[in-house]
């Protein structure tokens, strides 16, 4: 009762409202207009040079042809698709998982990191070109090569954003939380690890888009099915229209897996929005 | 009832020599302050008083050496360390979970005291949806109510505006007589530690040794009657004196180089 007039700021919570209905749609219009504009515009003249420009369409079909071929043979790329989408989220299943593993490892004894992080770096340094043939020839033309290229691909950049994100933690949060009498591995699970949230979705985000180009590269390599081995054929046939059709499969892959990382974001840091409409407001 | 006792405290970082033998003391229930210029190693005694460092020296605890850290002293860090990820009550449960408490029962037990803290109604908000002295207010709801012995405040308001802080200063006043918490409280504000303070230990640049010993006979509320004020103003004189004679004898004497 006797707390001095300390300014409460009543208005905190009320905020700026503009997660009602009708300005979210036109706001999410108008963020996706610059994109629509710019892609329609290349497709125009893609287009436009394609008819008129006198190429032939074996060495570069119109995207109207592109779309047209894609759609008649949906089937065969969409049977291509399922073998690309199941490497990539095996594999970067895996490679999470040891990039979780290993980054933990290595907050615990710091003196790993030295022993790893040169072989890590080393292994980021192989051309893809030249290791998946022989990932290929070492365990056959089913889903491990698969899943091993994908994980060799996106680990690194997972367990260094990882690593970098326990160590982001506030030293003073570590501080407090040993003088509150908490051991390392509390303090690892109540400070570090939601610490390492940013940092975590960074290299989700990047590594998510190397996970679909390297499972491709798998396919390309040698397999039974996949939009690796199709890009592959059609290249063979002298059908550009139909890599073209499966390069917009991956490209729309990526996409949707790209997305779905901004929504899982979203979903485990609520409190980020809350600091962003805080910021707008304008912090006192 | 003296809480705490420093004999002869020493702490060096390699060769360097923060802490040159620190001798204090800190009864029950009284609000004792360090006043000292930044960088002169307040915080490192601290760190000895966590755990979180080593040094040379007694530290006494109700008068038997200081060794389970953990279980006497709650701290407040510089910075109010709130976890961006937990809501407003989770954070403040925070030191109680550490203790074993069930979520639950931590809950029940922070709730209540929301309102006294100035804090009602924001048990769901995030922290970086408060105003920087609500945020200072829950650092300390979260470090008062791990009911230890003693409170450990490291210059719990220097980051705040100095509105924010001249408002939070008056406000800690007010808790502290309700409550009369044993406090050791690190700051580098004059005004703030005569304002807050019993006694105060002024410490020199590094190495710190403690340069004065200051008793703050005023009586309390300080800031509503204007003749405690006056004599609070002449008190903090007295001690900027000191502090700018013990840190740099040429900062106090203001005599211009001859050369540059």
């Amino acid at each position: 009762m006797a707390v001095p007039s300390v300014p409460l700021s009543g208005g905190d919570t009320s905020g700026p409202s503009p997660r009602g209905g009708r300005s979210a749609v036109s706001s999410a219009i108008a963020r996706a207009a610059p994109a629509a504009v710019s892609v329609g515009l290349l497709f125009a003249a893609w287009e436009l040079y394609a008819r008129y420009g006198g190429v032939r369409p074996t060495v570069l079909p119109a995207p109207s042809r592109v779309f047209g071929q894609a759609w008649e043979n949906r089937e065969a790329l969409m049977d291509n698709a399922i073998p690309t989408i199941r490497a990539t989220l095996a594999g970067f299943a895996c490679s999470l998982s040891a990039a979780f593993l290993f980054s933990a490892l290595v907050d615990f004894w710091p003196s790993l990191r030295r022993a790893l992080f040169p072989l890590l770096i080393a292994s980021q340094t192989l051309p893809l070109v030249a290791i998946a043939p022989l990932v290929v020839l070492w365990f056959g033309f089913g889903l491990l090569p698969k899943i091993l290229l994908v994980a060799l691909v996106t680990f690194f950049p997972m367990m260094v954003a990882l690593v970098e994100g326990f160590e982001a933690t506030e030293k003073e949060i570590g501080q407090m939380l040993r003088a509150m009498g908490a051991g390392r591995w509390r303090v690892f699970w109540l400070a570090r690890l939601p610490s390492a949230l940013p940092y975590f979705f960074a290299g989700l985000r990047i590594s998510i888009t190397y996970a679909v180009v390297g499972a491709i590269f798998a396919e390309y390599a040698g397999a039974a099915k996949g939009l690796g081995i199709y890009m592959l054929n059609a290249k063979n046939n002298f059908r550009p229209d139909l890599v073209l059709a499966a390069v917009g499969v991956s490209a729309a892959l990526t996409l949707v897996l790209f997305g779905l990382t901004v929504l899982f974001q979203r979903l485990a840091m609520p409190w980020e929005r809350a600091a962003a409409g805080r910021g707008s407001e304008g912090r006192q | 009832m003296t809480r705490l006792e420093l004999r002869q405290v020493r702490k060096c970082f390699g060769p360097r020599e923060v802490l040159a033998g620190i001798s204090l003391n800190v009864a029950a229930g009284e609000f004792v302050s360090i006043l000292g210029p930044s960088g002169a190693g307040k915080s490192t005694l601290f760190q000895l008083l966590t755990g979180a460092e080593r040094g040379e020296g007694e530290m006494l605890f109700d008068g038997a050496p200081l060794d389970d850290h953990g279980s006497r002293f709650a701290f407040m860090p510089q910075r109010d360390a709130l976890m961006p990820w937990r809501r407003i009550l989770d954070n403040a449960t925070l030191g109680l979970e550490v203790q074993g408490v069930p979520r639950r029962a931590a809950r029940e037990r922070v709730a209540p005291l929301f309102a006294e803290f100035g804090l009602a109604g924001f048990e769901r908000a995030w922290p970086a949806e408060l105003s920087g002295g609500m945020r200072q207010r829950a650092a300390l709801l979260r470090t008062v109510v791990q009911q230890r012995d003693m409170l450990l405040l490291d210059e719990p308001f220097g980051a705040l505006d100095a509105l924010t802080r001249a408002a939070m200063q008056r406000w800690l006043e007010a808790m502290w007589r309700r409550h009369h918490w044993t406090a050791l409280l690190i700051t580098h504000d004059v005004r703030e530690a005569v304002l807050l303070s019993d006694r105060i230990y002024v410490f020199s640049a590094r190495p710190a040794r403690i340069v004065s010993e200051i008793k703050v006979p005023l009586p309390r509320p300080r800031t509503a009657d204007a003749s405690v004020a006056r004599e609070a103003a002449g008190l903090e004189a007295g001690i900027l004196d000191t502090l700018l004679g013990a840190t740099d004898p040429q900062l106090s004497a203001q005599r211009p180089s001859p050369r540059r």
